[in-house]
């Protein structure tokens, strides 16, 4: 007690507290500095961003936003030294393939999260599956394609199907990565609260565990779709391209944004080459679209 | 106490026989989380449409054996269970029954709130709709939230979501969500830990409404709360002398009994430590 007393101030004995903001001390310029800097950085990180927007939009908006979008966005693509044309086929392939891609990778990525979030986060399967996911992530994707390539198109041939198929070999681990991680934030009481009033394990994932996580859930779906519809090198292999309307989902190949892309930008005619541009201002517009989806549903409302 | 440590080698709480009938008839013989001995040796009845109040130090098992009444501890893996909790007649513990359907008897009010992530409306009916309630269930979550003392301050906002109220709102509602089934018999854990002295009386107040068609068990830390509400009080401690930290029953009766007369030494020292 006595020692305590000796270290207290006696409160006369305090000076008043400075509480002004000094300028020139040497802890605000540092801060001053500090600040400046990360700021001068996050501006260069964007510089490239903004100058591809930029170039998409000037060159690509010119064919784009013109009287003939409808032509660009539904014609077939032109061949050699035709005028007009456009990509309508390559518009709809990409997205039947991503449409496949997410009928897999969704169900099976929605249950593996299931288990490896709910049913038994530490069993020895869940740990290798949560491992082998997250270095799934970093698959280089035109692995995908060699993959489904020998799985499928060396007996089935080229299709919109296998190229779904190798997108969704890209997709299952956002998917399921994403989905593990918004059911493992619905908190222990919420499932004790659901246990107590007499729920199965079932109706616990179904009826608290499954909409409580959604919103994280459908933000991984979009995200993981948004990846998907900018891949190329998986659909080299698997889908290859086509000049033509997409008509069966197996048995021919079919036309993509990339491909499309890939394919017209190496050509030596401006026609092809401003299509080029055009297809690819549509590709972004569309993954930006599924991003901005992304964050609408991922914002929590209460 | 020594004198009856000595006699019988380890302390057994004399048997408490209730008056009145009792709905559960819970007897401990051992409760083990993995090869830790939590509780051992407790006879605890739970009569019917009183408030049993569950006291003691930290540690010393009150949770456990409450959430042995419903088998919520079955949800941890390390968890055994020896003795035998009989409801009407039935062994809750023995192997054909369904802990599923004992906690739709058998509801559970927890110490933190723990409302879904859904409308309040939705939070009121989600057990109804999980016993495929085919009557009016606006008038049921109604009721319900008449007798949570909750209604007048959310019936004009029905459609917001459970986790928009306060603490206290949150507790209430869901006290309201566990009796809108009508379970037989409700088992509160420290419901009034997270709550303010105002929330708490309104919940203490409901408890005493609650007990007029309700079978209550509650634990709580706070001996004021105890001698309000509870008709008959268990109190447990910890038993260190056989070198693990075992809980056990030490005395169990009428409330007024326990806290003006105990009858060992154990009890008058917890509770005039915890009055003083
Ligand atoms: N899930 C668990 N796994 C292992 N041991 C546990 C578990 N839950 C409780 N225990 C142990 O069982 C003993 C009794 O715990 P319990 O939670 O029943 O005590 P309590 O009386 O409710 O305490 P408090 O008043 O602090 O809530 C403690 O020693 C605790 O460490
Ligand atoms: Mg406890």
């Amino acid at each position: 007690m006595d020692d305590n007393a000796q270290n207290l101030i006696v409160d006369s004995a305090r000076p008043t507290p400075q509480l002004s903001r000094k300028m020139m001390e040497p802890r605000a310029l540092r801060n001053t500095l500090l600040t400046g800097i990360t700021w001068a950085f996050a501006i260069i990180a964007s510089i490239p961003l903004f100058s591809v927007i930029y170039m998409l939009l000037a060159r690509g908006g010119s064919r784009l936003f013109s009287s003939g979008f409808v032509e660009v966005l539904t014609a077939l693509p032109p061949a050699g030294l035709q005028q007009g044309g456009g990509f309508g086929n390559a518009i709809v392939g990409t997205l039947v393939m991503v449409l496949i891609a997410s009928a897999i990778s969704v169900p099976f990525g929605l249950m593996a999260a299931v288990y490896l979030s709910v049913l038994d986060p530490q069993s020895r399967l869940a740990r290798a599956t949560r491992l082998l996911t997250k270095t799934m992530t970093g698959f280089p994707s035109i692995l995908a394609g060699v993959f489904v390539y020998a799985i499928l198109v060396t007996s089935f041939g080229y299709s919109a199907l296998a190229g779904g198929v190798a997108l969704s070999v890209l997709m299952l681990p956002t998917v399921v990565l994403a989905a593990e991680e918004a059911m493992r934030q619905v908190p222990q009481k919420m499932k004790d609260a659901a246990y107590g009033m007499g729920c199965t394990r079932t109706q616990v994932v179904t009826k608290v565990v499954l909409p409580t996580g959604l919103p994280g859930i459908l933000t991984g779906i979009m995200l993981a779709i948004a990846g998907a519809a900018g891949e190329s090198a998986p659909l080299l292999f698997t889908a290859l391209f086509s000049n033509y309307h997409l008509e069966h989902l197996s048995g021919e190949p079919a036309a993509s944004l990339s491909i499309l892309i890939y394919n017209f930008s190496g050509m030596p005619f401006a026609n092809q080459l401003e299509l080029a541009w055009a297809a690819s201002l549509v590709l972004v517009l569309i993954v930006l679209a599924f991003n901005i989806v992304a964050r609408l549903i991922g914002t929590p409302k209460i | 106490m020594s004198a009856l440590q000595e006699k019988s080698q380890v302390f057994v709480a004399e048997p408490f026989q209730p008056e009145s009938d009792t709905v559960i008839d819970c007897a401990v013989n051992k409760i083990y989380y993995g090869d830790f001995l939590a509780v051992r040796d407790s006879v605890v009845p739970i009569e019917k449409k009183k408030i049993t109040g569950f006291i003691g130090p930290s540690g010393c098992g009150k949770s456990t054996v409450l959430r042995s009444l419903n088998r919520m501890n079955d949800l941890i893996d390390i968890f055994r269970f020896e003795g035998s909790v009989m409801y009407h007649g039935q062994d809750i513990y023995a192997k054909k029954v369904d802990p599923v359907v004992v906690r739709r008897y058998i509801g559970m009010v927890f110490q933190q709130p723990n409302p879904f992530s859904m409308s309040i409306y939705d939070n009121v009916a989600f057990g109804l709709r999980l016993n495929k309630y085919k009557g009016n269930m606006d008038e049921r979550v109604e009721t319900a939230l008449k007798h949570a003392a909750l209604w007048k301050e959310v019936k004009d906002k029905l459609k917001n979501s459970g986790l928009s109220l306060s603490g206290g709102q949150q507790q209430r509602l869901c006290i309201a969500r566990a009796v809108a089934t009508e379970p037989d018999v409700l088992l509160m854990d420290e419901p009034c830990s997270a709550l303010d002295p105002i929330a708490t009386r309104m919940v203490e107040e409901l408890m005493l409404q609650l007990k007029e068609n309700y079978t209550l068990a509650l634990v709580t830390h706070n001996m004021q709360q105890a001698t309000r509400v509870a008709d008959t009080t268990a109190f447990f401690s910890v038993d260190i002398s056989q070198g693990g930290r075992t809980g056990y029953l030490v005395e169990m009766g009428p409330t007024q009994q326990v806290f003006e007369a105990p009858r060992e030494s154990l009890t008058k020292d917890y509770i005039s430590g915890q009055f003083s």
